[in-house]
C-alpha cells in the first residue's frame, strides 16, 4: 500500500500555532502557500534534510513558516531573509537553507539583498511565491501586480504609466552569472503543480549538492485579496498570470555546478589565532630613557611623507617602551592643502591625543608654518624645510631649524626621503633618542627592506645637519 | 606579549577576532571603513566569513543569520550607516540574539560630515530601533580599549544573548596606539538550548522575534526588561580620575574624555579642583556614581561631549537635582582644545555664566 | 484507520475537521469522486468528502489541497 499523506518535514501538530486548531495552516482556505509548503516538505523528505534544513521565514503571510516545518527555523525582517540566509549557510556551509519570499517581501522591499544574494551565487534555495498582492497587509499593489488588476491602493487598477509594470524577477535573475537554477512554475492545475515539484525538489537537490544558488518563482493565488473563490483564482492565475509571467526554466548550469559552491569554514580555534597575531612573541622593546616629552605637529603637503614621519617617531618612541599615539589630521583640520599629524611621546599616561600645543613643530611648507607656528609652545622646537619655505619663523621665541631636507635627500637617492632627513634633524634637535637607537627601530619599521640603507643614509644626513651644520 | 602599533579601527578586528568572532559584515563607510579592510584581510586568512554587504540594512541581517546559529559576529559602520541597522537591532534583541555592532561615529544630521561626532548616544543608548530594548554599550577611549572593549563586548552579549555596542568615535578609530594583542581562549558559553545550527541537536529551535498574543508578548517584554535591570545592576564600568574630592565633575567619554583628562592636572595646578568621570559602559551608565557624587549637593557637574547635549540628560538623570549640570558641546567635528575647557571650568566653578551658553 | 487500509482498491481519505472548504481537490479530480458536505465542521467550513468509489489513487486532490494533513491518498 503506498500511502501519499502529510510529509514527515511537518510538525505532526503545529504547537507554535496555538489556539484550538493546531493541525491545519493558518492561511486562508484556496491559499497558495499551502501547496508550496506541501511540496517542499516532500521535497525535504526526498531528500532525508530535515535535521539540516533551516527554513527562513519573511514578513508576509508565511511569517509563521515555522508553525510548521520540523527543521532548524529563522523569522527574519521584510526583506532580509535572503541576507539572513546569508548570515545563516556561512555559518554552516553543511546546513539546507531555505529563504522563502512573497512578492512584497522578495521585490520590493528587499529588491537588493534578493540580487546580490543571487550575484554571490549564495548556496541557498529561494523559494519566491508570487501572488501578484500584498495577501497580509490587505491586498495592496505588489511590485508584481498585472495591468489593470485592482488591488487596496490601486482601486482603479495597476496602470503603466502610474505604477510601472510588473516585475519579472525570474528573467532578472537569471542575467546574473552567479546564479544557478532560476525556473518559473505555477500551481494553477494539476499539471502546473507536478512541474512545480520537480523543480521545488531541484533547487534543494542542487543545494545538497553545492551547486549554487537555485530560484524558483511560484506564481500562486490569494484568493482573499483577490476576493475570488478558490477555483477561479487558480482559473485567474492560469489565464492571465502566467500571460504576464511566462513559466519555465530561464537558466538551468546545474549539470556543470556540482560541489563548486561550498564556501568552506572554519572554527575557532584559540591556538591558532595567538599564533597568527603572534600573542606569544618576544616583544621588541628597548627600554631607553626619555628626556622630555614631546608634543609634536608634524605638517606639509599630501604626498611629502609627513605621516609617516608622525609613524616612524611614534613606533621609535613604542620600542623605547613609552607612551605613543599618532593621529593624522581629520575632519576641519585637513583643509588648506596641507596633511598633518599630531604625535604624543610621553613617559605619562597621554591624555588627548590631538597636539594643541606642540614643543616640536616640522613644516614642510609655507601654509603649515602660517598655520600652526603660533601654536608652538615658547622654547618649542620648530624644523623649516629651507628648500620649500622662504620664511623663518620668530628665532627670539622658538629654537629654529632651518634644513633645506628635500634637497638633502634628493642628494641621497630621491626626494621621498625628506621627511627621514627631517626625522634625523628633529632627533638631533630635540635629543629625543641616540641616533643609534633610532637607525636601529627604523630597520624594523621601514617595511619595504630594499629602502632601508636609502632611508638609514637621509636620516644621517638629517642628523649631521643640525649637529654639525652639514 | 606581542605589542602592536594600530589604528582604533584595526583594533576592533583583531579584539573581536581573539574573541572568537568568524564572521564579518559590513558595508564602507568614513571613518569606519579601516575596520572592513582589516576584516577582509584577517577574517578569510583565519578561515572566517567577510561579506561586503550590498547595504548596512543587509549587512545587519546577515549578522542576524549568523549570530542566530550560535556563532560569534559582527558589524561595523558609522552614523548613516548605523541609522540603516536599527530595524535589524530591534530585530536583533527581541530575538535575544548576541552579537556586536560598532558604530564609529560621524557627524550629523543627514549626511553631515566624515569627522568626529557623539550625536549618535540617544539613538544608540536610548534605543534607535522600535519596541523595548536596550543595547549594551562600551565606549572606548584608546586603541587598546578598541580591541579589549570588543572582546568584552562578545562576553557580554552572549553572557546576556543581547547585542552589545561599541559606540567610538572617528578620532578613537582613526589614532594610532600601541596594543597588546589579547591571547585567544576557548568561549565559555553554550547556545545549544536556542540557536539553530542546521543539525539534528538544535533542529527545534527557533529564532523569532515575533510574539503574536499580546499577553506573551507583554510577558516577552517584562522578560527583557528583567534582564536590562540585571545588566545595569552588574555591568556598570567607568573610569574615576580625582573625582572625590573635585568641586566639579566633568563626563565624558571617548575623544573628549582624553582632551578632559589632560586637563584635569592642569586645572588644578591652576587651584581648579577637577575630577573626571568617564563612563566606560554608556548603557548601563554609572548613574549610581554620580548620585553618589552629587548626594550631598555641594558639586558641580559639566558634561563635554560632541554634540548639542544628549549624555547630558543621562548625567541630569542620575545627579537628579541634587547639583547644578552644566553642558559644553561642540559639534562637526570640532573638538574642544583643553584651554578652551578650562576657561569654562573656571567659568562654571565662579558661578558665571558659561560662555557661548554651553554649546559653540 | 487500520480497516480502511486493508481496501484492495485506491481510496482517499478526507479528515472533515482539517478541511477548509476550498473545492480544489473536487475542481482536480478527474473521477469526480468528491463532494463537499452540507455539514459544517468546527471551524465553519463545509468539508470536502469522498463520495467512495472509482478513485484512482492519482493524488492529483492530495496536491492541488494546500492542506498538509487533509487529504490521505492510498493506493495498493
Ligand atoms: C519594514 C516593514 N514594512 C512593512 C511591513 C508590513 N507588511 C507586512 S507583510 C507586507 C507585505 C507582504 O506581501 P508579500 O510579500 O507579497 O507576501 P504575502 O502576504 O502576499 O504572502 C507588508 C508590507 C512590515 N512588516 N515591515
Ligand atoms: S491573504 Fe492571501 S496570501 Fe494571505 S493567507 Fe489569505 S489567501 Fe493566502
Ligand atoms: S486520488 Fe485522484 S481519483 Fe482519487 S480522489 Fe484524488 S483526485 Fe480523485
Ligand atoms: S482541497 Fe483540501 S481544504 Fe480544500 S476542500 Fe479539498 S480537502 Fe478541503
Amino acid at each position: 500500500m503506498k500511502t501519499t499523506t502529510k510529509a514527515t518535514a511537518f510538525y505532526n501538530v503545529f504547537e507554535r500555532k496555538g489556539g484550538p486548531h493546531k493541525e491545519t495552516t493558518h492561511y486562508c482556505p484556496g491559499c497558495g502557500h499551502g501547496n508550496v509548503h506541501k511540496m517542499i516538505a516532500e521535497a525535504m523528505d526526498d531528500l532525508g534534510i530535515n535535521d539540516k534544513t533551516v527554513f527562513v521565514s519573511p514578513v508576509g503571510c508565511s511569517v509563521f513558516g515555522y508553525y510548521y516545518f520540523d527543521c532548524g527555523n529563522f523569522q527574519a525582517a521584510h526583506g532580509r531573509a535572503p541576507a539572513v540566509a546569508t548570515g545563516i549557510k556561512r555559518a554552516n556551509p553543511d546546513s539546507v537553507v531555505i529563504s522563502y519570499q512573497g512578492d512584497g517581501d522578495l521585490a520590493a522591499i528587499g529588491t537588493a539583498e534578493t540580487l546580490h544574494a543571487a550575484n554571490r551565487g549564495e548556496n541557498i534555495t529561494v523559494f519566491f511565491v508570487n501572488n501578484a498582492i500584498y495577501g497580509m497587509t490587505g491586498g495592496q499593489m505588489a511590485p508584481t501586480t498585472l495591468i489593470e488588476q485592482k488591488t487596496a491602493t490601486t482601486p482603479r487598477g495597476r496602470v503603466e504609466s502610474e505604477h510601472g509594470n510588473p516585475i519579472k524577477m525570474a528573467e532578472i535573475i537569471s542575467t546574473l552569472p552567479a546564479a544557478t537554477y532560476v525556473e518559473r512554475v505555477a500551481i494553477g492545475n494539476s499539471k502546473h503543480i507536478m512541474k512545480a515539484r520537480k523543480a521545488i525538489r531541484k533547487a534543494l537537490k542542487n543545494q545538497v549538492e553545492n551547486r549554487g544558488y537555485s530560484f524558483v518563482e511560484i506564481l500562486s493565488v490569494c484568493p482573499t485579496g483577490w476576493k475570488m473563490d478558490s477555483p477561479d483564482a487558480r482559473d485567474w492565475l492560469t489565464d492571465q498570470m502566467i500571460e504576464a509571467f511566462p513559466l519555465g526554466v530561464y537558466k538551468d548550469e546545474s549539470s556543470e555546478r556540482e560541489d563548486g559552491w561550498y564556501r568552506d569554514v572554519k572554527p575557532f580555534v584559540p591556538a591558532e589565532l595567538n599564533k597568527y597575531f603572534g600573542v606569544n612573541a618576544e616583544a621588541d622593546v628597548a627600554p631607553v630613557d626619555l628626556k622630555k616629552d614631546l608634543f609634536c605637529k608634524f605638517a606639509g603637503f599630501g604626498g611629502q611623507g609627513i605621516l609617516t614621519m608622525g609613524l616612524f617617531l611614534a613606533q621609535i618612541g613604542m620600542r623605547a617602551d613609552h607612551n605613543v599615539s599618532w593621529i593624522p589630521a581629520y575632519g576641519p583640520e585637513m583643509r588648506g592643502g596641507t596633511a598633518n599629524c599630531s604625535v604624543n611621546v610621553s613617559n605619562k599616561r597621554i591624555g588627548t591625543p590631538l597636539v594643541e600645543r606642540p614643543n616640536v613643530m616640522v613644516a614642510m611648507n609655507l601654509p603649515s608654518l602660517e598655520m600652526f607656528e603660533k601654536d608652538v609652545v615658547d622654547g618649542g622646537v620648530i624644523l623649516v624645510d629651507s628648500g620649500i619655505v622662504d620664511k623663518t619663523p620668530d628665532t627670539d621665541r622658538l629654537d629654529v631649524v632651518m634644513i633645506p631636507a628635500t634637497e638633502i635627500a634628493d642628494e641621497v637617492g630621491t626626494p621621498k626621503v625628506a621627511n627621514v632627513v627631517m626625522l634625523g634633524a628633529m632627533i638631533a634637535a630635540t635629543d629625543a633618542y641616540s641616533l643609534d637607537f633610532v637607525s636601529e627601530t627604523l630597520k624594523v619599521v621601514v617595511k619595504k627592506k630594499n629602502l632601508i640603507d636609502m632611508n638609514l643614509a637621509a636620516l644621517q644626513r638629517g642628523y649631521d645637519f643640525v649637529k654639525n651644520g652639514s | 606579549m606581542s605589542r602592536q602599533f594600530m589604528k582604533g579601527n584595526d583594533a576592533i578586528v583583531v579584539g573581536a577576532l581573539q574573541a572568537g568572532c568568524r564572521a564579518y559584515y559590513g558595508y564602507p563607510i568614513t571613518p569606519a571603513s579601516e575596520i572592513a579592510h582589516a576584516a577582509s584581510l584577517h577574517f578569510p586568512a583565519l578561515g572566517g566569513t567577510f561579506i561586503q554587504a550590498e547595504s548596512e540594512v543587509a549587512a545587519i541581517n546577515m549578522v542576524y543569520g549568523t549570530a542566530g546559529m550560535g556563532i560569534r559576529t559582527m558589524t561595523a559602520s558609522s552614523s548613516p550607516g548605523f541609522s540603516l541597522k536599527q530595524e535589524g537591532m530591534s530585530y536583533l534583541a527581541g530575538a535575544e540574539l548576541p552579537c556586536v555592532v560598532v558604530n564609529i561615529q560621524r557627524g550629523g544630521p543627514g549626511l553631515g560630515n566624515i569627522a568626529p561626532e557623539q550625536a549618535d548616544y540617544f539613538q544608540v543608548v536610548k534605543g534607535g530601533g522600535h519596541g523595548n530594548y536596550r543595547l549594551i554599550t562600551l565606549a572606548p577611549n584608546c586603541a587598546q580599549e578598541m580591541c579589549d572593549l570588543t572582546s568584552k563586548a562578545f562576553d557580554l552579549a552572549d553572557k546576556w544573548r543581547n547585542p552589545a555596542c561599541i559606540l567610538a568615535d572617528g578620532f578613537i578609530g582613526q589614532m594610532m596606539e600601541p596594543v597588546e594583542v589579547p591571547e585567544a581562549k576557548e568561549i565559555p558559553f553554550d547556545h545549544s538550548d536556542w540557536c539553530v545550527r542546521g543539525d539534528a541537536e538544535t533542529h527545534k529551535n527557533l529564532v523569532s522575534s515575533i510574539v503574536l498574543e499580546p499577553e506573551d508578548l507583554e510577558a516577552h517584554n517584562f522578560k527583557l526588561h528583567k534582564k536590562y535591570l540585571e545588566i545595569q545592576e552588574s555591568e556598570v564600568l567607568f573610569e574615576d580620575y580625582k573625582t572625590e574630592d573635585a568641586d566639579l565633575v566633568v563626563v565624558a567619554y571617548g575623544i573628549t574624555s582624553r582632551v578632559v583628562y589632560s586637563t584635569i592636572d592642569q586645572a588644578r595646578e591652576l587651584g581648579l579642583k577637577v575630577g573626571l568621570l568617564r563612563p566606560i559602559t554608556l548603557w548601563p551608565f554609572p548613574s549610581e556614581k554620580l548620585a553618589e557624587l552629587a548626594a550631598d549637593g555641594t558639586k558641580k557637574f559639566l558634561s563635554v561631549e560632541l554634540s548639542t547635549g544628549q549624555m547630558i540628560e543621562d548625567v541630569k538623570l542620575a545627579v537628579n537635582g541634587k547639583c547644578p549640570v552644566e553642558l559644553y558641546g561642540r559639534c562637526g567635528g570640532v573638538v574642544p582644545g583643553g584651554e578652551e575647557l578650562i576657561q569654562r571650568y573656571e567659568e562654571i566653578m565662579n558661578g558665571k555664566p558659561i560662555s557661548d551658553g554651553g554649546v559653540r | 484507520m487500520d480497516t480502511t487500509v486493508k481496501k484492495d482498491s485506491p481510496f482517499i481519505e478526507i479528515t472533515g475537521e482539517l478541511c477548509k472548504g476550498c473545492k480544489l481537490c473536487i475542481d482536480v479530480c478527474p473521477k469526480g469522486v468528491i463532494a463537499i458536505s452540507d455539514q459544517l465542521n468546527s471551524s465553519s467550513y463545509h468539508p470536502a468528502y469522498y463520495v467512495g468509489a472509482d478513485c484512482t489513487g492519482c493524488t492529483l486532490c492530495f496536491y492541488a489541497c494546500p492542506e498538509p494533513a487533509a487529504i490521505k491518498v492510498f493506493k495498493p
